[in-house]
């Protein structure tokens, strides 16, 4: 049940992700991503990960996405799709070139269990433990727990980032010009 | 589970990577930003279950830091559209010497 | 105490303890003090000139009722330095005990500490360095006294004390430098100077000329001089004198390829200053400085730095007798070339200094047959007639300057042919160039007989020596060394005879101006005819005195010298005797010192007399009107030996071309075309890497992917 799953989210990910590429339009791309966003939430919830899957869904399909969207609409675009995709001997290149990227990087992680990340991060008791932080504090607070503990730090600098960034968006996306003539 | 997530994982950055070579429209290679973020949020994940609750945190931060960057690259976007009337990045040139 | 050695050991104690030298430091600084009061009046005067050039005044410092006090100070700061100097020398010398056998140092600064090498600014004081000392500051301060008479007249006269009491200080650095080191910045401050001297009058093309002559001839000598340092320090580990001569005996085989090759190359070095063949060819033309630069420096103390330089490293000499018998080679040939020169020469000052050349050849023979108290003696009497010469000639061209400008004639002042019948308007220098010029010739009793005649004995004796290896060439030296005697009282008595005697050649207006030197300049004169005279007596043999009891017995002193300078010499001597045995007490031809020194005096009287008769009797045109020498060995002789003509050929023809080739090829195509290259490569690489910068957005992610794959790769797979 659980592979079977995973095949389908996996399948309907990866289709998703090669639409986006291939996507006429700006707006059948985000689509597609969307879909690919909401398989890989299932997976996350076959991976016992239930909090990210909410918020994959929540966060990404939701709100960024709808941030895409609306950029795309008011941009109004779509209309030059020719002029957008490269082909020839560039794709072709690319494709190789990324397909060995992607195969070293699986050899890189994967090639042995036993070698994967020197070997020494590896923690056979590493899922047990996360299966009794979810079951003792729920699966939100598994995560919290160690987000505003150990890595609350990196929490607020994270929030920080995020008020800069807001503040940076209403800037640049602030018409300048017309805000002097109004 | 851990290998065909990872081949997966593999899978969607190759593509997303892809996407960002082969196409021209800013806004679509941003979404394939996105999905290079969320195929290394895949792997964190599933690697989450042999190495500890961390990579599930670092999935949090990224997705936090990807939010930041749609709204900065978009507002980018905008205003670079409001200059040049169009988002193919091959015209948008001037930086180049 | 059973070793002569060990007994000077214990007084060596006793005399160091007991003796502190007397502000041995300030003997140095006094001539560098002149030489910055000196040197800020000059620099004064020379902005008064620009000033006044600038404004458009046509001003000189000697014209007008009185002098700026640029040209006035001189006159006393610059003999006044030289006087203190003196003085502390002098109080010294007095204060040194004769028994003294350990130098004493004085250490100031460590100047150059580094590594395994230390050298100290130290000054050594021993019977050697305060000889020297007094000679340079005694001699020096004559020649100061009389350059104020000399020089008056001339525009660069602040300028001319600041380098005269450069130089002075430069020489007391070399003499009482405690190291090789220190010896070589007095080396070399002392050739800054000459340098300086000669090209004086820098406005005049061929003087300067002159100036880089010396100085690029010198600079060969010195390459040896530093290349004999690099093996000193490389055999003993310090380039101090105190540790090396002591310990040299234990650390160098005698006669071995080392010890040889250091003293050769301080040969070298000694060759270059001192003017000796190869390197001899800068010294004539040094005379286009001031006629008292001449007396002080191409004559009385630079020149001789280089037989000082021997005598100090007598010990190692003594361990190389290939090397000694060299010296003596060069030395005597030296000798007898120059003296062959002067005879042909009608230039008053290049006669001298072609005597100083033959001088210093056999103060080097000296040195050469290991007379090292012979050299130095010799050194010391010739500081005193030579200078004499020197500052007479001087006074004689000085003369015939004035005449020249008074009369307004245009002649050359140095050209004997224009001269003759002098004596008539200079008696005092003539009396005091004739008094010089016995005693350069050897005549009895006065100064140059006793120390010339030591040499020439020297020579003989230790030709004779039991197993000198050299003692066939020795003989042979010793017999050239009596031909240039000789020949050198032949051209002394020409060059008096032609300037001071017979029909006047001046011409009629010019002569009326012909005048005696006024006093600052004749008191210095007589004072070195006094020294010329009673010069000598420091160092009578006592053989001399036993054998002619009624010729010799008169003299008050005797062997003064060589017992002085015992203390230096005597390692260098039994290391001598060691190698050789003791020295003969008859010539190879048979006779002993005291009928040699008889027969070399009674000869000398003869050419002067006879020299006196021949030259006297040839009619001299002046030289507007004399074609010189029409061919065969005058003509040599006249051509110096045509040895310019010889390294114009061998050596600058070659480098010029050289250098011209490198300028050409070298400079031109390589050292520029690298420097262009560098140029347009970086051109090159920008123009290149600039096309990856396409500002294509999707070529940027596609070689970034390349770059992470080639990284992922290169650490997957290795």
């Amino acid at each position: 049940m659980t592979d079977a799953l995973f095949v389908l989210f996996a399948v309907v990910s990866v289709g998703g992700a090669v639409g986006v590429v291939t996507g006429r339009s700006p707006v059948a791309s985000l689509l597609f991503m969307v879909a690919t966003l909401a398989s890989l939430a299932g997976i996350y919830v076959l991976l016992e990960a239930h909090f990210l899957a909410a918020i994959q869904v929540l966060v990404y399909a939701g709100a960024i996405m709808v941030l895409f969207l609306f950029v795309i609409m008011l941009l109004n675009l779509g209309h030059d799709y020719r002029a957008d995709l490269r082909f020839g001997s560039w794709s072709l290149l690319s494709v190789v070139v990324v397909g060995l990227t992607a195969s070293v990087l699986v050899q890189g992680i994967t090639g042995s269990e036993a070698d994967a990340f020197g070997g020494h991060l590896a923690d056979p008791a590493a899922a047990a433990a996360i299966d009794l932080a979810v079951a003792e504090k729920g699966a939100v607070g598994a995560i919290a727990d160690p987000l505003f503990t150990d890595y609350v730090v990196a929490f607020e600098v994270i929030g920080l980032l995020l008020l800069v960034a807001i503040v940076a968006a209403v800037v640049l996306a602030k018409p300048r010009g017309r805000s002097e003539d109004a | 589970m851990l290998a065909p997530a990872i081949y997966l994982s593999a899978a969607l950055f190759a593509i997303g990577t892809l996407g960002v070579i082969v196409r021209r429209n800013a806004i679509i290679i941003f979404l394939c930003i996105e999905l290079q973020l969320n195929a290394v949020n895949l792997a964190f994940v599933a690697l989450s279950r042999h190495v500890g609750i961390e990579g599930q945190i670092y999935v949090f931060f990224v997705m936090t830091v990807a939010a930041a960057e749609a709204a900065v690259g978009l507002a980018i976007i905008i205003s670079i559209f409001r200059h040049y009337e169009t988002v193919n990045v091959d015209k948008f040139n001037v930086l180049k010497w | 105490m059973t070793s002569p050695a060990l007994a000077y050991a214990a007084d060596a104690a006793v005399a160091a303890d007991g003796w502190v030298p007397v502000l041995p430091g300030a003997m140095v600084l006094l001539p560098l003090l002149g030489f910055v009061l000196n040197g800020l009046l000059a620099l004064r005067s020379a902005r008064d000139s620009s000033a006044a050039l600038r404004a458009g005044r046509d001003w000189s410092p000697l014209v007008g009722d009185r002098r700026p006090a640029t040209h006035t100070l001189p006159t006393w700061i610059g003999p006044g330095v030289m006087a203190l100097a003196f003085g502390l020398a002098l109080l010294n010398f007095l204060g040194m005990p004769a028994e003294m056998h350990d130098p004493v140092v004085r250490s100031y600064w460590g100047w150059v500490v580094t590594g395994e090498l230390r050298i100290d600014a130290a000054l050594q004081l021993d019977q050697l360095s305060m000889l020297m000392t007094l000679v340079v500051t005694g001699v020096g301060f004559l020649i100061h006294v009389f350059s104020v008479g000399y020089m008056r007249d001339d525009p660069g006269y602040p300028r001319y004390f600041a380098y005269l009491n450069l130089f002075v200080f430069f020489m007391l650095v070399l003499v009482l430098g405690s190291s090789f080191a220190t010896m070589f910045v007095g080396w070399e401050g002392v050739g800054l100077c000459s340098y300086l001297l000669i090209g004086y009058w820098f406005s005049d093309r061929e003087k300067s000329d002159a100036g880089k002559k010396a100085f690029i001839v010198n600079r060969i000598g010195d390459v040896g001089f530093l290349l004999a340092m690099f093996l000193i320090f490389g055999a003993f580990g310090t380039l101090d004198f105190a540790p090396i001569f002591a310990g040299t005996e234990g650390q160098l085989a005698a006669g071995g390829a080392l010890v040889t090759a250091i003293t050769l190359l301080l040969l070298l070095g000694a060759a270059g200053k001192s003017a000796q063949l190869p390197l001899h060819i800068w010294l004539p033309d040094a005379m286009a400085g001031p006629t008292p630069v001449s007396a002080l420096i191409h004559a009385a103390t630079m020149v001789t730095a280089g037989v000082y330089m021997v005598v100090r490293s007598s010990v190692l000499y003594s361990l190389a007798p290939t090397s000694q018998a060299v010296v003596a080679g060069v030395g005597v040939l030296t000798a007898l070339v120059a003296a062959t020169i002067a005879l042909q020469q009608y230039d008053i000052k290049k006669v001298l200094a072609y005597s100083t050349i033959s001088q210093l050849g056999f103060m080097f023979l000296a040195a050469g047959v290991g007379a090292y108290t012979a050299a130095i003696f010799h050194l010391v009497t010739h500081a005193f007639f030579k200078a004499l010469l020197f500052l007479g000639a001087g006074a004689v061209i000085h003369s015939m300057h004035h005449a020249a400008h008074r009369s307004h004639t245009d002649f050359d002042e140095q050209d004997m042919r224009n001269m003759g019948g002098l004596r008539r308007h200079m008696p005092i220098t003539c009396a005091v160039m004739w008094v010089a010029t016995l005693a350069i010739a050897g005549i009895w009793p006065l100064a140059g007989f006793f120390s010339k005649d030591e040499i020439i004995w020297y020579a003989a004796a230790w030709a004779g020596a039991e197993s000198n290896p050299f003692a066939g060439p020795y003989a042979a030296f010793w017999a050239l060394a009596l031909l240039t005697a000789l020949l050198t009282a032949f051209y002394m008595a020409r060059l008096m005879v032609m300037t001071f005697h017979g029909e006047s050649r001046t011409g009629e207006d010019a002569r009326r101006h012909l005048h005696e030197a006024p006093g600052v300049m004749t008191v210095p004169l007589v004072a070195l005819a006094a020294l010329s005279v009673f010069g000598g007596w420091i160092n009578v043999p006592e053989v001399l005195r036993s054998s002619f009891a009624g010729l010799f017995g008169a003299l008050p002193m005797t062997e003064w010298l060589h017992h002085w300078l015992h203390p230096v010499t005597h390692a260098a001597t039994s290391i001598q005797i060691a190698g050789f045995g003791e020295a003969a007490k008859h010539a190879p031809l048979g006779g002993g010192e005291a009928t040699w020194a008889l027969l070399s005096t009674l000869a000398a009287a003869a050419v002067v007399a006879v020299a006196v008769r021949v030259v006297g009797s040839r009619k001299f045109q002046p030289a507007s009107l004399d074609s010189g020498p029409e061919g065969g060995l005058r003509l040599a002789l006249y051509n110096k030996w045509y040895f310019d003509e010889l390294y114009d050929a061998v050596v600058v023809r070659p480098v010029v071309a050289l250098s011209r080739w490198c300028w050409r090829a070298v400079d031109n195509r390589v050292i520029d075309g690298l420097v262009n290259m560098t140029g347009s490569v970086a051109r090159l690489a920008g123009w290149t890497t600039s096309l990856f910068q396409t500002g294509q957005v999707n070529m940027y992610a596609f070689v970034l992917t390349l770059g992470i794959l080639c990284f992922l790769g290169a650490a997957v797979l290795l």
